[in-house]
């Protein structure tokens, strides 16, 4: 499984301690090219501490990770040109305008200023905003400057996306709005690796993990978790998991 | 309890509160539903006499939280959005300090919280600012309730808070409720709403509606069906083409369908999917639930703008 190249993340016997306490208890798991892949679990459940190393952030204890075709433990600085990255809690820079913003982040990424004009360009003119380049963020909707925060993101044509609870506290329409735009990326080729606390969520992603206690607790499709499980809805599947 | 009317609240050129008025009734479990930047926080710190506002009229409790802010101060519990305990202090340390400046005791109204402090006791002498995101939300609320407040004042507790926590958090709430306390809460999660008394719906500084969650749904007067086929994607943006549609929404593995004429059928519905061609398509006609009638409401908002 390890080296078949339609897996983008492959992880293997992953383990992360922090000093006696186990964060991460042999993780095992695999996510597809172009695939949204779902990332759940309970708070303390070791999510953040995971998705840190596989961003090239944080030192597993032992374990395989390949991100991207990359190793983890050689070869953090092409992971990380070959990962994007969107938290709801930060994202943009408010006092600058979107074009600035757009800069920004390609220029940390060592595009040259024609392409990240390019990419801008292709960009905004995809979600419909193309005469807000000049705009000062602050000034913006939040449902814009999420879609925004999401295209900063991938403006380095990265093969993954991680997304940390892109749509916490967002009203239900542009909540629904941004995952026709993470559809819509992932119909292109690009994988998207995500968690949320909305269970609903849950269902539009193709494949999903639950994490309980530092351990990978099911990792299947939406439709076979709820089947395999007795359960009708995701939120079922959850409790039932996160309350053993 | 707490008593609003047309109240308004401008930051500069924005106007964060547009004539709000609403009533929270003694005893009440009362929900504020909203997403970010709708108005929450800022209705929050003007009950709570922390924010002047420049129009309207409000009361807590029959005081004036300009006038009487001392009163005020003295019987609500106010947990903040943001956590604002002292991270540097321990679980004990906090609750210490929140009872010596209410000049009250733990043990006095130990009743009251004991049953969320037991499950952060093993961690007492922890600095807070050590804890998990549940432990943390836990202590905030046993800080809120030591001096046995008359009104909780509680602002999107569960926000970023899993499943499971959410489910414990709303029993004790409604435990606290038992005990007489008036609770007022708010949450971007619309699925918490059906477990308040009375909720209001805030939208860009405009409460759009103030029911109890059947009243709300109520105002749903157009037919609701949910469907499903087998390519999601394909099948919601066919939704969205056809001209009897008013909005289709995903709501897990369905699409929320809302049609425009009150005479629209299952059949109607399936038989347009067939002509496009769709596999597997199942159409159910299903009564609201508050995040329907929530996006209802905006949609009806924007079209009136």
């Amino acid at each position: 499984m390890i080296h078949d190249t339609q897996y983008i993340i492959e992880v293997e016997n992953l383990v992360k301690k922090f000093g006696s306490f186990v964060a991460n208890d042999n993780l095992t798991f695999s996510v597809k090219k172009g695939e949204i892949f779902g990332f759940l679990g309970a708070n303390g459940a070791g999510k953040t501490t995971a998705m840190k190393i596989l961003c090239g952030l944080s030192h597993p204890t032992s374990g395989k990770v390949k991100v991207a075709g990359y190793d983890i433990y050689t070869q953090k600085e092409k992971i990380k040109q070959s990962i994007g990255y969107m938290s709801q809690k930060f994202s943009l820079y408010e006092e600058l305008t979107v074009y600035e913003n757009f800069r920004f982040y390609g220029g940390i990424y060592g595009m040259t200023r024609l392409d990240i004009q390019e990419q801008t360009t292709q960009l905004l003119s995809r979600l419909g905003l193309s005469q807000y380049r000049n705009r000062i963020i602050n000034t913006l909707p939040l449902g814009w400057k999420q879609k925004l925060a999401f295209s900063v993101a991938v403006i380095h044509r990265p093969a993954i996306v991680f997304l940390d609870e892109p749509t916490g506290g967002v009203d239900p329409i542009t909540r629904r709005q941004f995952w026709d735009l993470i559809y819509d990326n992932a119909s292109r080729g690009l994988t998207v690796f995500v968690t949320t606390h909305y269970m609903d969520e849950a269902e539009y992603c193709n494949r999903l993990s639950i994490m309980v206690d530092g351990k990978i607790k099911a990792l299947d499709t939406p439709q076979g978790m709820k089947s395999g499980m007795g359960c009708a809805t995701m939120q079922d599947v959850f409790v039932a998991l996160a309350r053993n | 309890m707490i008593e609003v009317r047309n109240l308004v609240k401008r930051f500069a050129e924005v106007t964060a509160l547009n004539n709000v008025s609403l009533q929270v009734d003694d005893g009440e479990l009362f929900g504020l539903i909203g997403p970010d930047g709708a108005g929450k926080t800022t209705l929050f710190r003007v009950i709570s006499s922390l924010l002047l506002f420049d129009e309207g009229h409000v009361e807590v409790a029959g005081k004036n939280p300009v006038s009487d802010y001392a009163a005020i101060r003295q019987m609500i519990g106010y947990m903040p959005g943001k956590f604002s305990l002292y991270q540097d202090l321990s679980i004990l340390e906090n609750l210490r300090f929140f009872t010596a400046i209410f000049k009250t005791t733990l043990e006095e109204n130990y009743d009251l919280i004991k049953d969320i402090y037991v499950q952060i006791e093993p961690f007492k002498h922890r600095p807070a600012g050590k804890l998990s995101g549940g432990m943390k939300q836990k202590l905030a609320l046993c800080c809120a309730l030591v001096h046995k407040p008359r009104l909780l004042l509680l602002d999107e507790p569960t926000t970023g808070v899993d499943a499971v926590s959410r489910i414990e958090f709303w029993e004790i709430l409604k435990r606290l409720k038992q005990q007489g306390i008036t609770i007022m809460v708010s949450t971007p999660y619309m699925d918490e709403a059906s477990l308040c008394e009375r909720i209001a719906l805030i939208q860009q500084g405009q409460i759009m509606g103030v029911d109890s969650p059947e009243g709300i749904i109520k105002t749903f007067s157009k037919p609701l069906f949910a469907v499903k086929a087998d390519d999601f994607y394909s099948l919601i943006t066919d939704l969205r083409d056809w001209n009897e549609a008013l909005s289709a929404f995903s709501f897990g593995e369905y699409v929320h369908l809302t049609m425009r004429s009150e005479s629209s059928t299952a059949m109607q519905v399936e038989s347009y999917l067939f002509s496009r061609n769709h596999s597997s398509v199942s159409v159910k006609a299903i009564s609201a639930n508050v995040e329907d009638s929530f996006m209802y409401l905006m949609l009806k908002k924007e079209e009136s703008q």
